[in-house]
């Protein structure tokens, strides 16, 4: 079943086109990866579904609903969530009180206090940081900076969760730790549309890859597609081996 | 049970303690000490409700003297037509009023762009209201319904307590933790489900509410009121600078600010009334350039390194 689908999105930048006409979509339950050569678009069509940006041309819609011009508060209540390439977490709260944060705003009027904190705990202990929720956000590794922005996404309950890079600049161990987490939150029913760089990690865990260059759309498919493909080799892949090795 | 309630016991009761001495006062102490204390009240509502908004917010506004005005305009025109208390909560009313309007204008903006903006603004209402006497009504200030110190000094503790209490629900309340998140990263905020402009509008306007409320009360104090008066700037840069002084972070550190800058700022006025301002400047550069955190920061540090602890 689809949960998101975007028709002819395009958005320009004064006269440069970032985007051009980009169809997708996004299957309930799905891991999608979005890959794609520095300056691609990538971000860029996070920002349009997330609301952040409106795009200059084309369609979002989410659950069937058109979400085009809504603003990102409205578009979180609706169940869609998302984290930043550079993190924005609450640098002065504690990790604890970043994710409270998310929780109680996300809460049904009425709920208890002490229950959505014990909410925001559970969620510091699935994403691995039950042991640092006292510690002021600025004060973590980076690596448990985009914990604390996972755990803050999920607290507001999404039903699709926007993932950018969030294992760029984390060594392998940190690496293979996400992983494990990207896939309990898929186990928790939530589809996971990524950003992502480290091909271990991306190649790993989507059922589906998605790539832009420059704006447009050039290929989409299975890891093994993905993979396999020449033209992907050619503008993406090739270069980025050769980069990594 | 009692240590469960220990660290909201205690300062409850020296709060209640406080507030009991304080309305006592006026019974015992010379009328000195009851305009001193109208003062200290006046500019602690004037901090605390600055800083609850831009505390968390970093949004530094500097229109708190148009509240102020507001609030001392509604005396004026109504003085006659309400009893006391009404004429009180309208000038809060109206100042919450023009700060949704300011709210409205100028949220949008941020950083100095925010801060020159509201001062903007608050002088445009000045000169408004000034151009609207002269040319409208005809004549440049208003004569004002008088009150007796003692009802000031009453009516002015009531506004205290109202103001703490409103600074501290806030700060409690999910609406503390939004102001926070987008003094921090607005656009994360926004990104969790915060409808980040409403909470800023809303909030700024309840937080004027009783800057309003006190400009409404003080001014019978004066009998006079003419808009160089109600619309001194001075009241726009004296919240910011009496909540740095004490310490942004906590309430504490707004009305140790507010307490000990008004206290400061009478004792040198009548000691050194020529080289007032200059040791008051000097005092305030030391506090701020050797402890950022505020005079909480001095108390904080004395208390670590003392060897009790």
């Amino acid at each position: 079943m689809l949960i998101l689908e975007g028709e002819r999105v395009s958005k320009n930048f004064g006269g440069l086109a970032a985007l051009l006409k980009v169809d997708f979509h996004i299957n309930q339950g799905e891991v999608v990866g979005l890959i794609g050569p520095n300056g691609a678009g990538k971000t860029t069509l996070f920002n349009l579904i997330s609301g952040a940006l409106s795009p200059t041309e084309g369609v979002i819609s989410f659950k069937g609903e058109d979400i085009t011009r809504l603003k990102p508060h409205q578009i979180c209540k609706r169940r869609l969530a998302r984290t930043f390439q550079a993190v924005k977490i609450f640098s002065t709260m504690t990790a604890f009180e970043n994710v409270l944060t998310g929780a109680l705003f996300s809460a049904p009027t009425g709920t208890p206090r002490s229950d959505v904190k014990s909410e925001a705990m559970e969620l510091l202990d699935f994403v691995g940081l039950s042991a640092k929720t006292r510690i002021l956000a600025k004060d973590l590794t980076i690596a448990n900076q985009k914990r604390v922005e996972v755990a803050r996404a999920l607290a507001t309950k999404p039903e699709l969760l926007l993932l950018d890079e969030v294992v760029a600049g984390l060594n392998p161990t940190e690496v293979t730790q996400f992983v494990e987490l990207i896939k309990k939150i898929r186990n928790k029913k939530i589809t996971v549309f990524m950003i992502e760089h480290v091909m271990k990690a991306i190649m790993n865990i989507s059922d589906r890859i998605i790539v832009l260059h420059y704006g447009r759309k050039i290929a989409e498919g299975t890891p093994e597609e993905i993979a396999s493909s020449k033209m992907v080799i050619e503008v993406y892949l090739g270069k980025q081996t050769h980069a990594e090795s | 049970m009692i240590n469960v309630h220990h660290k909201i016991f205690f300062p409850l009761l020296f709060s209640i303690l406080i507030l009991i001495a304080l309305a006592i006062i006026p019974g015992y102490a010379p009328g000195y000490y009851t305009s001193l204390l109208n003062s200290i009240f006046m500019y602690t509502v004037l901090t605390v409700s600055w800083a609850t908004f831009c505390g968390p917010t970093g949004y530094i506004s500097l229109t708190s003297a148009a509240f102020l005005g507001v609030g001392m305009y509604t005396t004026a025109i109504l003085g006659e037509a309400l009893p006391l208390p009404l004429i009180v909560l309208s000038g809060g009313l109206a100042s919450f009023l023009f700060a949704l309007l300011v709210g409205l204008a100028s949220l949008r903006i941020r950083g100095i762009f925010f801060a020159m903006f509201t001062l903007g603004l608050s002088e445009g209402l000045r000169h408004f209201i000034n151009w609207w006497e002269i040319r409208i009504v005809g004549g440049l200030g208003r004569w004002v319904i008088s009150a007796d110190n003692i009802t000031i000094y009453y009516t002015m503790l009531i506004i205290l307590v109202m103001t703490l209490l409103t600074s501290y629900i806030i700060r409690r309340s999910k609406f503390g933790f939004a102001l926070r998140s987008i003094g921090e990263e607005e656009e994360a905020a926004a990104h969790i489900g915060i409808n980040v402009n409403a909470v800023k509008i809303i909030t700024f306007a309840i937080t004027s509410f009783w800057i309003g409320a006190t400009g409404a009360i003080i001014v019978t104090q004066w009998l006079y009121v003419d808009t160089t008066t109600a619309f001194d700037v001075f009241y726009s840069f004296t919240p910011t600078l009496m909540a740095l002084f004490g310490g942004i972070g906590q309430i504490y550190g707004w009305i140790l600010g507010a307490v000990v800058f008004t206290v400061i700022a009478e004792l040198l006025l009548t000691e050194f009334p020529y080289y007032y301002m200059l040791i008051f400047g000097i005092m305030i550069i030391s506090v701020l350039l050797f402890f950022p955190s505020g005079l909480i920061g001095v108390l904080l540090k004395v208390r670590k390194e003392s060897p009790t602890e």
